[in-house]
């Protein structure tokens, strides 16, 4: 399965035709593809929370939107999901590459990893981690739940999902 | 001429058309000044005006007018290179720059010293940047409006503001509103 494709085909199956990265090495495929497909349009953000800011405008402009990020943007984009998302009650899909877990060769990227849950526990936020590859069949149910819920939702997808870093 | 002084001459303008007002007291002076369905209020959230603007300028066609502020711009800057790349000609961001962050008490922003909002937006990349004169304001908005092209004013102002009331109406209902607003 390809599961850069497999994203992009149920965003652009459950109406997301504007889609906002923040890129991060695990997404570069996903980002590629989501770039590539004429339903979608896509624009890079310098920041997570300029990027919320395009998905909210995009919502109430009548286009449904969603956000592609790195886990560190949860320390970013706090005020941002309380005081815009959560507010005024928008729905958000979140696909989060969950950096500082199993497999992880970087020693800071733990540092944000091990905050990244209970952050969004405490905002409250519905959150989905995708550890094995198959899990992306949750992904179609998790956008409908989303945009039925009007909230932000957060996919956290870690490093043995994306097929890790090659040989370590 | 004062911030709230500039929005009472464009409410005229503004009245047609789609916009997304900056958080604090610019929301709360056009509130006050002319509320209407078609105005979305930032309740909370400094910065992001602009990006909200933006996402709804390039999902649908009618002209979207963005008014913000010299302090929240500057903590937002990546907008500007998002802005200018993306470009969409029904997208107009009018910056009040009094030089002040007015909401907090009128501390001053780099913008009233040695940056230049316009110089910035240039250097970023977008096209079509003008520098007003609070009292030209009017007649450059209505240009852009006529242009059809996307258009970041930069209204220098004095800084002060007009006491109004705080914005009570619960931002689900600012939301809903507006949303039928785009659609009608």
């Amino acid at each position: 399965m390809n599961i850069d494709r497999k994203i992009a085909d149920d965003l652009v199956a459950n109406g997301v035709g504007l889609v906002t990265t923040v890129p991060c090495k695990q997404l570069a495929g996903v980002i590629a593809e989501i770039d590539a497909r004429d339903e979608i349009h896509h624009i890079p953000s310098n920041k997570e929370d300029e990027g919320m800011g395009l998905c909210a405008g995009a919502f109430m402009g009548g286009t449904r939107s969603a956000i592609i990020m790195q886990n560190t943007a949860i320390g970013v984009t706090i005020n941002t999901l309380a005081t815009l998302i959560q507010f005024y009650r928008l729905p958000l899909p979140m696909i989060i590459s969950y950096r500082g877990e199993l497999r992880e060769p970087i020693a800071c990227q733990v540092e944000m990893a091990v905050h990244t849950k209970a952050l969004l526990a405490q905002l409250h936020i519905p959150t989905y981690h995708f550890h094995r590859q198959g899990d992306v069949e949750e992904l179609d149910a998790i956008l409908k739940y989303t945009f039925m819920c009007n909230k932000p939702v957060a996919v956290l997808t870690d490093a043995t999902f994306w097929g890790g870093y090659g040989d370590q | 001429m004062i911030r709230s002084e500039v929005l009472k001459e464009i409410a005229p303008i503004l009245r047609d058309q789609l916009v997304v007002c900056n958080i604090g007291i610019p929301s709360q002076e056009l509130h006050a000044i002319d509320d209407q369905p078609t105005n979305f209020y930032m309740l909370g959230t400094m910065g992001l005006a602009s990006s909200i603007g933006l996402g709804l300028a390039l999902v649908q066609p009618k002209p979207v007018i963005v008014i913000d502020g010299d302090g929240s711009v500057l903590t937002n800057l990546g907008t500007l290179p998002t802005i200018a790349n993306n470009v969409a000609h029904n997208y107009i961001l009018l910056i009040v720059d009094n030089g002040s962050y007015g909401s907090t008490g009128d501390q001053p922003t780099y913008a009233g010293m040695k940056t230049s909002l316009a110089g910035m937006a240039r250097a970023a990349g977008c096209e079509r940047v003008i520098e007003c004169e609070a009292a030209d304001t009017g007649r450059v908005l209505r240009d852009a409006l006529d242009a059809g092209e996307m258009t970041i004013i930069v209204c220098k102002c004095e800084s002060g503001n007009a006491r109004h009331p705080v914005i009570t109406m619960d931002p689900v209902t600012i939301r809903d509103r507006f949303m039928a607003a785009v659609r009608t």
